[in-house]
């Protein structure tokens, strides 16, 4: 059984949903952000997304841009990002590890190694931001073969005939994009969240992670109870960069984001 | 079909152009558009529906939107929806006469087309070699191409019932077309524009200004034309409901790149009749430059079937082909994914994408259209490299020979022609898009000939 599908059965037998938390490798450095990934399982963390740095993040607000500046600054590269997740392995094996980012990259890697490559390093599940299901055929066989979840994304957007479209191959666990907007910029409210979901359930029975615009426990705790899994990315980023001096880490960086985490994980766990 | 109650022949006028015994009148001249795109089989600005052209080059993209392995549909779920609404919003107007008959209308009496074709007589000799003609789209409304495809998008837009109009812009020339129309429609307009490019293309900035769009001044990146359009894409995703995201040039997701070019065909479809009228033949060499690639393609496109019309694309070298400063995507990219579409891109060996460099703020960009990449791969059309100072020359030129100060990007394509013209018999022809118009560049001429204005 995957990491993914073991760790969301596990969660249904504890009754809760699971929190997400994001960061972006190599920001502000490759051991800064290995350490906190490190970290991440003991703070609360049930699955981790990686953001893989890009040059032109274009779903992505200021405060995900910065960030992967920061990474690319720091010489963030796709092999270098599988290597963070290879030394991560060697203490976790089992906090199933999603990598997000663009396609450019993953094709310029090309699409068979880099999915071999990624399986290898630990890596479970990958979203691609802008690679939608009528250009998949790029990476699902690749994928299906070295047993690498392609998770896919739904929206506010999708219709009821594409949400059967979309999820018809879907595998590892359905990421809901609550807003239509870029990460970190708005938020859906409660009940925007509760007339989605349903919808969503109708289309596929894997389970339901929504993210973008989750970045307090409470919000956490409501996505969490109405989808399967809250993803926290730009809330977690803001209070890192907050605490970098010139761009570098500081003593209160790992701190300051794994007590973060612990709140959130803790209002997911209430 | 007449003009004016008298038979029109092929060798009537067109517009600005006037020849004893055609059409003098822009109403009849119209109809003449009309009748040359029935004689060769497509409609100005609307090419044929794919299906129908079996075993021409001009029969893409697919249904996938792919040029080969080009082109393509690389958005968000986000706007996916949307993109294939755009689509089916565009199939429908095809397939609407009065689409049709709107456009030729905003064409003939706003746009100011036909646009002529002009034979630069002291420019030829002073090349030596083969004859120059110039397509004078630096004549249209707004000072370049671009409106032709304004024009037609926001036509579709208002059938769609958007109310807001998002573009992007590097030189300015997309952005002040964009609010333009949107002036003419009382549209809401925003426009993204780089930082760099607000500052080099200041007369453009205060022209939007001053035709009521909002330039919203883009700082990530290198402040140019990829950063602008990286803004305009996050817009549009947060404002799905009500706003048209008004796309400049033959790139991004389909079916942008196969709609721009279908409106900028007119441009095509035009110069083959004019110089069939002026010479009796078609071109040997037809030259434009290359940006995102939207006026080549528009001259293009009506001749990829004709084997004989040798068709080059000059992209912008910037410093040098191989100086690391350059614009120049077939020539020194690879294939990979950016802005909704795969298309050759400016990129380092892990997949990011480089900052381009050009003189030029409307080649600044580090990608082009997919149909480009396509025609490239496949032999059809050449694409070589203008380095900034050869397109500065040129400038000077056109403006000295014949009295027509053309935009920096189509100096590029003067540059190139400055090269293969001399080394032509004298009974060869080549026709140059003119595609701008100059005025926006003299700042930044001037700063480059050491003038203080």
């Amino acid at each position: 059984m995957s990491r993914i599908k073991a760790r969301f059965e596990a969660l249904k037998t504890e009754g809760r949903g699971a929190l997400i938390p994001y960061l972006q490798a190599f920001d502000p450095n490759y051991e800064t952000s290995l350490e906190l990934l490190k970290a991440m399982p003991a703070a609360g963390a049930d699955l981790i997304e990686i953001g893989v740095p890009f040059s032109d993040p274009s779903a992505d607000g200021p405060t995900i841009q910065a960030a992967a500046l920061r990474g690319l600054k720091a010489g963030a590269t796709l092999g270098g990002v599988l290597e963070m997740v290879r030394s991560f392995r060697e203490t976790d094996a089992e906090t199933p590890i999603i990598l997000m980012g663009y396609l450019n990259p993953i094709d310029s890697y090309g699409p068979a190694e880099f999915c071999f490559d990624a399986v290898q390093a630990g890596v479970d599940g990958i979203i691609i931001v802008d690679m939608p299901t009528e250009e998949a055929d790029l990476l699902d066989a690749h994928a299906r073969a070295a047993g690498l979840d392609i998770i896919s994304l739904v929206a506010p957007t999708t219709s009821r005939t594409r949400l059967l479209h979309v999820l018809k191959d879907a595998s590892g666990f359905v990421y809901y994009v609550s807003i239509t907007g870029i990460t970190g910029t708005g938020s859906a409210s409660q009940a925007q969240l509760e007339e989605a979901l349903p919808k969503i359930r109708e289309a596929t029975d894997l389970p339901v992670a929504i993210g973008f615009g989750i970045s307090t426990p409470e919000q956490a705790r409501a996505a969490s109870r109405i989808g399967d899994a809250a993803v926290v990315a730009s809330a977690l980023i803001k209070t890192m960069a907050g605490t970098l001096s010139e761009g570098r880490a500081t003593s209160k960086t790992l701190p300051a984001v794994l007590e973060q985490l612990i709140a959130l994980s803790a209002a997911v766990r209430a | 079909m007449s003009c004016g109650g008298v038979p029109c022949k092929g060798a009537s006028g067109f517009g600005k152009v006037r020849f004893p015994g055609g059409c003098v009148d822009g109403r009849s001249c119209a109809a003449l558009v009309s009748l040359v795109s029935l004689l060769s089989g497509t409609e100005p600005g609307m090419t044929t529906p794919s299906s129908s052209l079996p075993n021409s080059l001009r029969s893409g993209p697919d249904e996938r939107g792919r040029f080969g392995v080009f082109g393509g549909r690389f958005v968000a779920e986000t706007l996916m929806p949307l993109v294939l609404e755009l689509e089916e919003a565009y199939r429908a107007a095809q397939a609407d006469p009065a689409f049709r008959e709107e456009l030729d209308y905003y064409y003939r009496d706003y746009v100011g087309r036909p646009s002529p074709l002009w034979f630069a007589k002291r420019l030829t000799e002073e090349l030596g070699g083969a004859k120059v003609y110039l397509k004078r789209e630096e004549l249209n409304h707004t000072g370049s191409h671009k409106l032709n495809n304004v024009m037609g998008q926001i036509l579709l837009a208002r059938r769609m019932g958007k109310t807001r109009i998002v573009a992007e812009t590097g030189a300015g020339q997309h952005g002040v077309a964009t609010a333009t129309v949107c002036a003419l429609f009382g549209l809401k307009c925003v426009i993204y524009m780089g930082a760099t490019d607000v500052e080099r293309q200041k007369p453009n900035v205060f022209r939007m200004h001053l035709l009521g769009a909002e330039v919203k001044p883009v700082t990530a990146g290198a402040g140019t034309l990829k950063d602008a359009m990286n803004e305009a894409m996050r817009d549009w995703v947060a404002n799905v409901a009500d706003t048209y995201f008004l796309v400049g040039t033959v790139a991004g997701p389909h079916p942008y790149p196969e709609m721009v070019r279908d409106f900028q065909s007119i441009i095509g479809t035009e110069v083959k009749e004019q110089i069939v009228r002026a010479e009796g033949r078609l071109p040997d060499v037809i030259v434009a430059a290359i940006g995102g690639g939207s006026n080549a393609m528009g001259i293009f496109h009506p001749f990829l079937d004709d084997a004989d019309v040798r068709l080059i694309g000059v992209e912008a070298a910037g410093l040098g082909l191989d100086s690391g400063k350059t614009a120049a995507s077939i020539s020194r990219g690879r294939s990979g994914v950016l802005h909704g579409n795969r298309t050759y891109l400016l990129q380092d060996k892990h997949g990011q994408i480089e900052e381009a460099h050009s003189i030029s703020a409307g080649l600044d960009y580090p990608g082009i259209g997919p149909e480009h990449s396509w025609l490239n791969d496949i032999g059809r059309a050449e694409y070589v490299g203008v380095t900034d100072q050869e397109a500065l020359d040129a400038f000077q030129l056109l403006t000295r020979t014949e009295g027509i100060i053309p935009a920096l990007e189509c100096a590029h394509g003067l540059a190139h022609v400055m090269k293969i013209a001399p080394e032509m018999p004298k009974d060869k022809i080549i026709v140059l898009n003119v595609s701008g118009r100059g005025d926006k560049d003299i700042f930044t001429v001037a700063s480059h000939l050491g003038v203080n204005l």
